[in-house]
Formats: structure tokens, C-alpha cells, sequence
């Protein structure tokens, strides 16, 4: 089974990105495990056809902690698994603390054994690394491949830099790696070459670059992934596309984050000086 | 830090609301740091500590504390009746960011606080400070109960720092000889030394009663005894209600007690009654008798900063010379305040806030003394370099009875200087061979 974990600045389309890829993977006949980890638990809504579901965490508040796989684990699109963290109200609690109870009763339960017949399991992880909790996913024996969805505005690419810190320093004494860049379009200028070398300075790839595309949005609208909303599509391909070169991926590396200086030098060589 | 001479900040907290009539102390965190703080006083004060806790479980510290406090809450005021309810926190729920406040709010809102009953409560984690820190954010917390008055009843507020029971009631006796009108709080004497009868009451008779601790903001001056201890609450109630505040050393030995009684005679308007001079002479012809055995005698001390800094003042006052100090507890002041007192001695000093019992235990070996004063922990060291110790401050977890006598005051520093003189003397008579072993020291 590979571990998966999608990484990225808030609101830069993991959870849009990552549903629609499992979606890829679904129909390439693989059978994948999406675990949100995001306390609004919204990771799965797309592959559930927006069902509501009871998170591991509800479970856990309702049931104390006799808690089984199928109250939190719900079928959805293509043979996937959709399974949700969720946790405390926003300004309450130990929303970090909830990432690592969930993943723990994850484990507990057997989620991710053998006999499952996993060959997937993907971690879609709020926005920054902000604390212990939410790195869990790439503690070591978690997620040992990790991707980071980027675009070519600057406070995306920062994002991703300090993500790396973070995979770097697990890396160091785990099995974590860095699988690849996802550029998820938000059409910057040279955004393709400049996310190419920003992902070169990394020392990884960028793995897809995603057109934008407003189909995305009416797929959403829809509550489905975009392959289950129309598979004819262009942007169905895009996904299929990036579903492929996830499977085949064999480039996993230890990053090198860089400095605050030579990431704004590369804006300044891709993006600034060429419109000036 | 590897030898602490500091604990939790929530048994300080734990500690000053017992000193509330009727208060039952609640441990906002997992129930295993309540139980730790609670037998840490039963070991030291010999009584049963109740508190309660809000057993935080897992599910707690992902989705915050505040059910298992409001359901706490209706509990113990179902179950115990306390009148009041103080709250401290823990690092747990101090990390989960719980908003102690609010959630009071939330207990008024849905009337589970029943009329006439108080809840409050304070920020103790115990990553900050030591139990000092605990202790003055909680003596803190009852004073941001006080409200401003424009109606001054002559009252002083007296704030005793992290005293014994014991002491407590001393300071009571002197205040009252002098004929001060004084609120002192907390107050643990009656509660943590209260008499056996029979029947068991789970809160004893003594304490302050929380009104003249809602009342403090109509006092006309307060009276802080020791700055880590008491000296915030007393600033509270200065810049919130107005009410000017001296903050004095702790009342341990000659002239920190001189100060002590000056401010209350100065406050009452009164002179100083035969009674307590009496007292102070009986202090100052035991110095001068003892004095041939103190002088020149190098000592080591640990303990808390308020103490440690009336200790060094009365030894250096007898001619000793405490060469090494050690604190766990934070605070720059605490050296400057230290070298100070010690300036004229002519032996070199070491002291350390924020250190440890093994920093403590090199410097003796570097530096051999005559006597080492501290807590409990300290006796591996007293046994260690087989020096004469004296069993001083928080906590004393194998002797008995120190609860029962002060040594604040001058009788308190009686006492403190018979220990001494004892531990010192027992000590020759055990070392000193047959022909020089004298019937009369």
C-alpha cells in the first residue's frame, strides 16, 4: 500500500485536487482510502456526493471508545473509502491533538491492514504544518509520499517551502519523502516554468500542472469529482493525467527548502522582471 | 535542571484557595495532576486535601474542557456544597487553549452556579514559574474579585504569602495586639491545621470568607507580604480598586519582622504594645547567647524566593554566612536582592534563581558549610556531605508538627534559631572525642 499525504497553502485546492485524483486512481481500478484531516471536514464531500458523515472524532464523542470501522468509514465513488478526522468547534480545543487521536483509531481499528486490500491511502491535510498535530500524517510510518499543491503566486510557493522544512525534518530520522509539486493553476504569469524551477531548487519535480478550468467549479457545484460529473471532458484528462504520474512515481526525495531570499529571487526572474 | 527545587505551579493554586472559607479547590486538567498536587499537601500538612478535577479524556483535550467543567461544576455544588469553587488550570488544558472565563461565563448563563455561590478561577501551567507562580496567580485571581469602593471601612488587607497555617494565625495574633482592623487572605490556618474532633467536616472552619475577599477594594491600604507571593494581587487591587499597597519581605527573623510591625503600627496609628516588645527583646537575648556558636558559620539554603530572602537577611543579621542560595523558582530580582543582603559578608556568595538541588549540591562540595536549611528534598544532600540540616519551607514531607509553629514573628524566629542551634550542637556532641565532650555547651 502507499501512503499518500497532499500537503498545501489553505484554500489552494488540496481537497479539490485530491478527490479528483482518487477519482483518477478509482478508475483505474485502484482501491484507495481518503483520510481528511481537517477539523471542517470537508476532504470527502465530492466522492460521497456531499454526505454528510460522521467524522471519527463525532464517533468518538457519541460512542466513548468502543468505536468500529464502519461508523466512521463510508463507501464512496469508484470503490474508495472516505473517511474523515474532523474535530473540536473552530476556537475550542486541540484541533492537532484530534488529527493524532483519529489516525491512531484509524490504525487501531485495522484500517490500513493487509486485508483491506489497500492500495492507497491518501491524508488530506489542512492548510500549514502549524503544529505536532498536524504533522502526524508524515511521522514516520504514516505517509511516506508526499505531495505539496502549489501555484505560482508567491504566498502558495512559501507555503510549500515551509511544508518542506517539515518533511525535511522527518525525513531525517523516518521514511517520508517528498514525491512531487502539483501546480494547480491560478494562471500567474510563467507560472509552469517557474513552479518547475522552484520544484528543481526543492530537489524534486513538479509532477502535473493543472490547468485552471471553470469545470472544476460545476463539477463542485454538483457535489461530484469531475471523472463522475462528466468523464468527457478536458479537465477529466487533467485528473486522469495526474492520477497516471502518481502511479508510476518513483521520484521521492529528502527536499532542500530554500532560503526566504532565493524564493523571492525566483519571482523576481519569473514572474516581476519579465513584466517590467 | 536535574534535581528540581520547584513543583507545579497548580499546587501553589491549590494551596492558596484552601485559604477560602468553604472553598473547594478544581483541578481544570486529567485527573492525574490532581491527585499529585493533592497528596503533596497531605504529606506536608498532614490533612486531607479535597479538590476535585475535570478528568479531562482524550476526547477532552481534542474538543476542549469546557463540558467536563460545566458538568463539574453542577456536580460539586450538588454533591460537596461548597461556597466557592476555585479553578486553576493545568498544562494540558493550558495548551488546548480552554478559556477559563468564558466558560464561567457559560456556567452563569445556564444557571448551574446556584444563587450566592462564587466560581473563579486562574492560569496555572506549569511550564511557567514554579508553585510559587501557582500560588500568586491564584492569591491574584481572588483579588480581581474585589470590586472598587468609594466606601473605605478602615480595613487593611494583609496578604501572608505561602506561609504555613501556623504563621498565618501569628500574623493574625500580632496584627490583633496592635489593634490593626486587618482582612487577611488567603488564610489557611483552621483549615490545613484545624484540631481532630471526630467528624470529619470537608471544609473546616477557617479560611477567608469569600465576601471580604469580594470586599478587599474597600480596604485602605494593603499589606503584601513577599513579592513572588503576594506582591500582584496587591498591585491588582492598587490600579483596580485603588487601595495603595506596601509590599514587605516576609516577617522571617529580626529586622524583616521589625519592618513588619512598624507598617502595622504606622497603618493602626497605635505604638507598639509591651506585649510584642517583650517578644522582640526575648529574639534579640537569644541572638546574643546563641551568637558565639553562629558566627562565621557558612550555610546553605533552598527554598522559595520570599523566604530565602528574609532567611539570608535574619543569618547574616546572626553573623552566619549563607554562601550558597538556590531558588527553582524564576526571578532576576531574586539575585540582585540577594547579593544586596549578602554585600557586606566577607566570604563569597553564590546564588541562583530559576536553579536546581544539584547546582546547590556542587557548589557544597566546591565549597564545603556548616549547615544546609532547605526542604525534604535537601536531605540527600545532608546526607550526602553528612552535614547538620534544618528542615525549612515547602514541602517537609518526613517530619512532623511544622504546621503547628510559626517562624514568622519574633517567637517564630525563636524557634528558628533553636532548630539551628540544635542541629549544630547535636552535631559537635556526635563528633567530638571523649576528652573534649562537655556536659555544658
Amino acid at each position: 500500500m502507499r501512503k499518500v499525504a497532499i500537503y498545501g497553502k489553505g484554500g489552494i485546492g488540496k481537497s479539490t485536487t485530491t478527490q479528483n485524483t482518487v477519482a483518477g486512481l478509482a478508475e483505474m481500478g485502484r482501491k484507495v482510502m481518503v483520510v481528511g484531516c481537517d477539523p471542517k471536514a470537508d476532504s470527502t464531500r465530492l466522492l460521497l456526493g456531499g454526505l454528510a458523515q460522521k467524522t471519527v472524532l463525532d464517533a468518538l464523542r457519541e460512542e466513548g471508545e468502543d468505536v468500529e470501522l464502519d461508523d466512521i468509514r463510508k463507501a464512496a465513488y469508484g470503490g474508495t473509502w472516505a473517511v474523515e478526522s474532523g474535530g473540536p468547534e473552530p476556537g475550542v480545543g486541540c484541533a492537532g491533538r484530534g488529527i493524532i487521536t483519529s489516525i491512531n483509531m484509524l490504525e487501531s481499528l485495522g484500517a490500513y491492514e493487509e486485508c483491506e486490500g489497500l492500495d492507497y491511502a491518501f491524508y488530506d491535510v489542512l492548510g500549514d504544518v502549524v503544529c505536532g498535530g498536524f504533522a502526524m500524517p508524515i511521522r514516520d510510518g504514516k505517509a511516506e509520499e508526499i505531495y505539496i499543491v502549489c501555484s505560482g503566486e508567491m504566498m502558495a510557493m512559501y507555503a510549500a517551502n515551509n511544508i518542506c522544512k517539515g518533511v525535511m525534518k522527518f525525513a531525517q530520522s523516518g521514511s517520508v519523502r517528498l514525491a512531487g509539486l502539483i501546480c494547480n493553476s491560478r494562471n500567474v504569469d510563467n507560472e509552469e516554468q517557474m513552479i518547475e524551477e522552484f520544484a528543481k531548487k526543492l530537489g524534486t519535480h513538479m509532477i502535473y500542472f493543472i490547468p485552471r478550468h471553470n469545470d472544476v467549479q460545476r463539477a463542485e457545484i454538483n457535489r461530484k469529482t469531475v471523472i463522475e460529473w462528466d468523464p468527457t471532458v478536458s479537465q477529466a484528462d487533467e485528473y486522469r493525467g495526474l492520477a497516471r504520474a502518481i502511479d508510476s512515481n518513483k521520484n521521492l526525495v529528502i527536499p532542500t527548502p530554500l532560503e526566504i531570499d532565493e524564493l523571492e529571487q525566483l519571482l523576481l526572474d519569473f514572474g516581476l522582471l519579465q513584466q517590467a | 535542571m536535574i534535581n528540581p527545587a520547584k513543583t507545579c505551579q497548580p499546587i501553589g493554586a491549590m494551596y492558596a484557595a484552601l485559604g477560602i472559607k468553604g472553598c473547594l479547590p478544581h483541578s481544570h486538567g486529567a485527573q492525574g495532576c490532581c491527585a499529585y498536587h493533592r497528596s503533596t499537601l497531605t504529606r506536608h500538612y498532614k490533612e486531607p486535601i479535597s479538590a476535585s478535577s475535570s478528568s479531562f479524556t482524550e476526547g477532552a483535550s481534542v474538543f476542549g474542557g469546557q463540558a467536563n467543567l460545566l458538568q463539574a461544576i453542577n456536580n460539586i455544588f450538588s454533591v460537596y456544597e461548597p461556597d466557592v469553587i476555585a479553578v486553576h488550570t493545568t498544562c494540558l488544558s493550558e495548551t488546548i487553549g480552554d478559556d477559563l472565563p468564558q466558560i464561567f461565563n457559560k456556567a452563569i448563563k445556564d444557571q448551574i452556579v446556584p444563587e450566592g455561590k462564587t466560581v473563579f478561577g486562574a492560569s496555572t501551567p506549569s511550564y511557567i514559574g514554579s508553585h510559587v507562580t501557582g500560588f500568586s496567580n491564584m492569591v491574584k485571581a481572588m483579588a480581581a474579585l474585589a470590586q472598587p469602593s468609594d466606601n473605605k471601612n478602615g480595613t487593611i488587607n494583609i496578604i501572608p504569602g505561602w506561609v504555613e497555617p501556623s504563621d498565618m494565625e501569628e500574623l493574625k495574633r500580632l496584627a490583633a495586639l496592635i489593634g490593626a482592623k486587618i482582612m487577611m487572605f488567603p488564610d489557611t490556618s483552621g483549615v490545613l491545621d484545624a484540631p481532630l474532633t471526630g467528624t470529619y467536616s470537608m471544609f473546616p472552619g477557617g479560611g477567608t470568607p469569600i465576601d471580604k475577599i469580594k470586599d478587599a477594594g474597600s480596604a485602605s491600604g494593603t499589606l503584601a507580604l513577599g513579592e513572588w507571593c503576594s506582591a500582584d494581587a496587591a498591585r491588582l487591587l492598587d490600579t483596580k480598586c485603588k487601595v495603595p499597597c506596601s509590599i514587605l519581605d516576609m516577617p522571617f527573623g529580626l529586622q524583616a519582622t521589625d519592618r513588619f510591625i512598624d507598617a502595622l503600627r504606622t497603618i493602626a496609628g497605635s505604638s507598639v504594645p509591651d506585649e510584642i516588645s517583650i517578644e522582640r527583646g526575648k529574639l534579640v537575648d537569644m541572638m546574643s547567647d546563641m551568637h558565639q556558636y553562629f558566627y562565621g558559620k557558612k550555610v546553605a539554603i533552598a527554598g522559595d524566593p520570599d523566604q530565602l530572602i528574609a532567611m539570608t537577611e535574619f543569618l547574616v543579621s546572626i553573623d552566619m554566612c549563607p554562601v550558597h542560595i538556590v531558588t527553582g523558582t524564576p526571578g532576576k530580582k531574586f539575585e540582585k536582592r540577594i547579593r544586596e543582603l549578602t554585600g557586606e559578608m566577607d566570604c563569597e556568595v553564590n546564588v541562583k534563581a530559576k536553579g536546581d538541588l544539584f547546582l546547590l549540591h556542587q557548589w557544597i562540595k566546591n565549597e564545603p558549610v556548616d549547615l544546609l536549611i532547605g526542604n525534604t528534598y535537601c536531605k540527600y544532600i545532608a546526607r550526602d556531605e553528612d552535614l547538620p540540616f534544618v528542615r525549612w519551607g515547602f514541602p517537609i514531607l518526613d517530619r512532623q508538627g511544622h504546621q503547628h509553629f510559626p517562624t514568622v514573628g519574633y517567637t517564630g524566629g525563636l524557634r528558628l534559631l533553636e532548630k539551628i542551634l540544635s542541629v549544630l550542637l547535636d552535631r559537635k556532641d556526635r563528633d567530638d572525642p571523649e576528652e573534649v565532650f562537655e556536659l555544658v555547651l
